[in-house]
């Protein structure tokens, strides 16, 4: 947070302009706000984790049962491809970091393909349970797993969505190596997306 | 003030800030008849010093932010608004429709007006806090369009800014979700389902975007901070306040009828509910901590600053304390509810209206920034009566809920209500006492208007 006072001139963008060009680079990485709102996003989830392990402590028998009728292969291959995609959203930056436009663009559309996968085996998923006649309301555990998987579900779309919208201001060439805040700020909540989804799924899928 | 038709939000001002003395006047003699069960009886019973309290609440709030948007539009569009002359229509229209109304509830009895309003043809009264018959429903629809039609036309030709925007959002959203009030079911659970939709995702939704609008507004003006920055907060904030706000309202759902997932998804949405208010809190100290300027209206900082904190405390931290199901299940409609309600309505939606008021009234009563150092401390004044005996008031009714919630639910011999609400009866007491110590504040509060007006402004 800068808490300069007002007889401090300096903006926070002259600072950055100025830290970029010496290769002392900020952190945490992007706007601080995005870092804010991804501590309020973590602690939903932790919440949300922590009712998961204390209402299967009283169910384990339920939890361990229904967890088998899951599809861990096409979780384990989501797994896959949001690690990569968080690579890919590191390149990213990487590449506009030197000024390298077009690749930071090819990386993020890479990346944003790799969230389409996600989202495409997830439905199938959802559409398997579905024809199966599996709800909310069908027992605890699949309570648990459809809403814990579901909010993280909207979670890929709306980082898809902030990808899409550094992708586009990146070809319109708002970012350079000096002033890519944007890039990093994207990159973060991307990451943040990646990391909760590396722990729902052994959480749900895998622990027993 | 930067525009001529910016002065259309004084009259709104004015009858926002009568309405609430009314509102205070109602909640006193309430207030009196939870210890005297039949003062003023039978003139004005309990439940219509009720219902004019909590009517008039929402009609002076909304008359509050219809105001601050007249004001705010125009200044941050940097263009005239689109016609002034409608806003005064509006204005007239709805104020009128709502002290037909208000006399309604006094002067005859609710089904009786239920009967001579033509309720039947649309039935939509009898349900807590949307009682106004349907004929008042469709005024404030009417009302409602105009004002948006209005804004909208403004926001159209003008620059388009981040504030005004959500500002723009939360409003249209008030005047959606209003549209609910017209759904009256015989399904009682879908009934209760669409009840909430007003009263829950007014309060805990869209309203929160209207009072992040005019809180970051009034803090630009007043401390100078980039709009950038304060535009980026307000969009955290607001993200986090729809979120937690739209399904945290399942705090209500499962009981009410709906399904059981409604348990867990309601408490752990809710219990996230104070976090876009903390972040106001930390928001508004963090832009007064970096400001550019020392703004000479100091009790216009005051109060917004007042908000931020008393939000957080009141519906933040209070509806924490009775969110989570098992809680709730024990809590629910005693007086802890109404320790929430008062604390809540009157630091998130009273105060920042209070705000506004400070800010924007000095120009529009033609000085330049800021009111005579005389008119502002007695204006401090009245901030620091009325917030702390709020908070005294919030404490009397907490003790009372825990006090209800033990002997009339809790315990292995609960007691019957009525046995219960007797035992209660000091806390009612210091709770009219601290209720006193508001009007006093209200008082002053309106002095403050008229004091130093001739001596020069703050510098």
């Amino acid at each position: 947070m800068n808490l300069s006072r007002p007889d401090n001139e300096r903006t926070s963008k002259d600072a950055q302009y100025l830290q970029a060009a010496t290769h002392d680079r900020i952190y945490p990485p992007g706007d601080l706000a995005i870092w804010v709102f991804i501590l309020a996003e973590l602690l939903v989830f932790a919440v949300f984790f922590s009712a998961y392990a204390l209402t299967r402590a009283n169910n384990a028998e339920l939890f361990n049962t229904c967890q088998l009728t899951l599809d861990a292969n096409a979780a384990f291959i989501n797994t896959l491809a949001l690690i990569s995609s968080s690579y890919f959203v590191m390149r990213a930056v990487a590449a506009i970091r030197e000024a390298k436009t077009q690749q930071c663009i090819q990386w993020l559309i890479a990346a944003l393909a790799m969230g389409c996968v996600f989202l495409i085996i997830k439905s199938g998923e959802y559409v398997h349970h579905y024809q199966a006649g599996i709800n909310l309301r069908t027992n605890l555990f699949y309570m648990f797993y459809l809403s814990l998987t579901f909010f993280h579900f909207m979670h890929v779309i709306m980082g898809m969505v902030i990808l899409t919208a550094v992708t586009i201001k990146t070809r319109q060439g708002h970012y350079s190596a000096a002033e890519h805040t944007g890039v990093e700020t994207g990159a973060s909540y991307w990451h943040m997306v990646d990391i909760i989804w590396l722990i729902l799924f052994p959480l749900v899928y895998i622990m027993r | 003030m930067q525009y001529q038709s910016q002065a259309v939000a004084k009259p709104y001002f004015i009858a926002a800030i009568g309405l609430f003395v009314g509102q205070i006047l109602f909640g006193l003699i309430m207030g009196l008849q939870y210890v005297i069960g039949d003062f003023l009886f039978p003139e004005i019973p309990f439940n219509v010093a009720r219902m004019v309290h909590t009517n008039l609440l929402i009609v002076w709030i909304l008359f509050g932010f219809m105001g601050a948007a007249y004001y705010l539009v125009p200044e941050e569009s940097e263009c005239e608004l689109y016609s002034p002359k409608l806003a005064l229509l509006m204005f007239w229209v709805f104020l009128i429709a709502g002290a037909l109304t208000i006399l309604g509830y006094l002067l005859v009895p609710y089904a009786t007006l239920a009967e001579m309003t033509g309720n039947s043809l649309l039935p939509t009264m009898g349900r807590e806090f949307l009682e106004q018959p349907t004929i008042t429903k469709i005024g404030i629809v009417i009302v409602a369009l105009a004002f948006l039609f209005n804004l909208g036309m403004t926001m159209l030709k003008g620059r388009k800014t981040v504030i005004t925007l959500v500002l723009f959002i939360g409003l249209v959203g008030l005047a959606v979700f209003f549209l609910f009030s017209f759904f009256n079911p015989d399904n009682l659970v879908r009934d209760k389902l669409y009840w909430w939709f007003v009263v829950h995702l007014w309060v805990e939704g869209v309203w929160e975007l209207i009072l992040g609008a005019i809180l970051a507004f009034v803090l630009i003006k007043t401390t100078g901070v980039d709009r950038e920055v304060i535009e980026k907060w307000l969009y955290v904030i607001i993200a986090l306040a729809l979120i937690t706000g739209i399904i945290g309202t399942g705090h209500h759902f499962f009981w009410i009828g709906l399904p059981g997932y409604w348990q867990w998804w309601g408490s752990i949405f809710s219990a996230l509910e104070p976090l876009p208010f903390f972040m106001m809190t930390v928001f508004a100290f963090n832009m007064v901590n970096q400001r550019r300027r020392n703004h000479p209206n100091q009790a216009a900082v005051l109060w917004a600053l007042g908000t931020s904190v008393m939000a957080f405390l009141g519906a933040g931290v209070w509806g924490f304390m009775h969110t989570l199901a098992p809680v709730n299940y024990y809590t629910h409609g005693t007086q802890i509810t109404a320790a929430h309600g008062h604390m809540a309505f009157y630091g998130a939606y009273a105060m920042i209206v209070l705000t506004i008021i400070s800010y924007a009234m000095p120009m529009l009563r033609g000085r330049k920034a800021a009111n005579s150092g005389k008119s502002q401390i007695l204006e401090m004044w009245s901030f620091w009566l009325m917030t702390v005996s709020m908070v005294f008031i919030t404490l009397f009714l907490t003790a009372a809920g825990v006090l209800q919630v033990y002997t009339q639910r809790y315990t292995d011999n609960p007691q019957p209500f009525m046995a219960v609400q007797e035992r209660l009866e000091l806390f009612y007491w210091m709770r009219e006492a601290a209720g006193v110590v508001f009007l006093i504040g209200l008082i002053i509060y309106i002095i403050s208007f008229f004091a130093g007006s001739n001596e020069p402004e703050q510098a």
